[in-house]
């Protein structure tokens, strides 16, 4: 990113989204589906450092908080709990924003290991977006207790993407997530995050469309995501697009 | 001879009764909903509970307990299974 860039991105955090950050300080997004602990893992990781606030503009809770690992420091974002990225609800609208354009770093995806297949749409969905997702498999306590085993390994192969799994009440396995979340964010962790392929007459139509929507946002976001919601009518998702990356005035001089 | 599917509406299945989805002609915020809790044809709904008055119904999908309205389980079609 060059310097005029880094600019524009921190002007879109603090102006959009309330966010501040210091020099040299990451982001992460933490999303997930109501209660899987995704509370439970923001306060082990980052304790009293945190402080509460609205997105502004909306009536939706934001909590942010920090913490440093190895001399790097984190901002840790809490976005609304939320079954699905594709919005409907404020909630969806502000966590599907945020990821899409406030560009953390890398996004926690927390899910519940005692109902893995309601959560992992989710994840899927966040997979979709962006390659930078860690996947925190919490509630291993809860799992134990209902005799429901997962296996990480395999769960990690499916993905493409780190798989740690959690019971954060207890602190377990919080340092495995905090030294993937550096690795992550340093890009060290090179993630392969399995795509979904839809039907032939789908694919066909996004291998159309994903060239014409590179000429318009280059790389600010994922072309085949963009594709995918205008082959779904995304009105709200399009405005967004409009909206955060400023192509009014792009839109005006195409139209003159 | 009759090639189509056989379906009653979801609301229509007795507690205890299993139904496999064909086909949801819901919209809006509740499609969405039951989309992202795996409602979609050919997964099995089991009929679990229904309130005194009928409605609304407890449903389980994919190890979710949801609860709907008769009128919005009506619009649900399935075959039972």
């Amino acid at each position: 990113m060059t310097q005029l860039n880094i600019e524009e991105h921190h002007r879109i955090l603090r102006e959009h989204f309330g966010i501040t950050t210091t020099p040299g300080q990451f982001t992460v997004a933490l999303a997930g589906n109501p209660n899987v602990g995704k509370s439970t893992v923001f306060n082990a990781l980052t304790g009293l450092h945190q402080h509460t606030g609205n997105w502004p503009g909306k009536t939706v809770d934001n909590a942010q908080g920090s913490f440093t690992y190895r001399d790097r420091s984190f901002l840790m974002v809490d976005l609304p709990g939320t079954y699905s990225i594709l919005a409907h609800t404020i909630e969806e609208q502000v966590a599907r924003d945020f990821i899409c354009f406030g560009k953390p770093d890398v996004t926690l995806v927390v899910l519940d290991a005692t109902c893995l297949e309601r959560n992992l749409n989710l994840a899927l969905q966040i997979m979709e977006i962006t390659p930078k997702i860690i996947v925190c498999v919490n509630l291993m306590d809860e799992a134990i207790k209902k005799n429901i085993t997962v296996h990480i390994a395999t769960l990690q192969k499916e993905l493409g993407v780190p798989v740690v799994p959690t019971a954060a009440r207890n602190g377990e396995g919080l340092g495995d997530l905090r030294q993937v979340l550096y690795e992550m964010s340093l890009g060290l962790a090179l993630t392969n995050p399995r795509q979904i392929i839809y039907s032939l007459e789908v694919e066909t139509a996004i291998q159309e469309l994903v060239p014409k929507i590179s000429r318009f946002i280059g790389h600010t976001l994922n072309p085949r995501w963009v594709a995918l919601r205008l082959l779904d009518g995304d009105q709200a998702f399009i405005a967004s697009i409009i909206h955060y990356l400023d192509l009014e005035n792009t839109l005006q001089e195409l139209a003159v | 001879m009759n090639t189509l599917l056989t379906t009653i509406p979801l609301s229509t299945i007795s507690i205890g009764a299993i139904g496999q989805i064909v086909s949801l002609n819901v919209q809006g915020l509740l499609r969405r909903r039951i989309l992202d809790l795996g409602m979609v044809p050919g997964t099995p709904v089991q009929c679990i509970r229904k309130s005194p008055a009928g409605d609304p119904i407890a449903y389980l999908v994919r190890d979710t307990l949801i609860a709907l309205r008769n009128e919005d389980a009506s619009q649900i079609s399935v075959t039972l299974l």
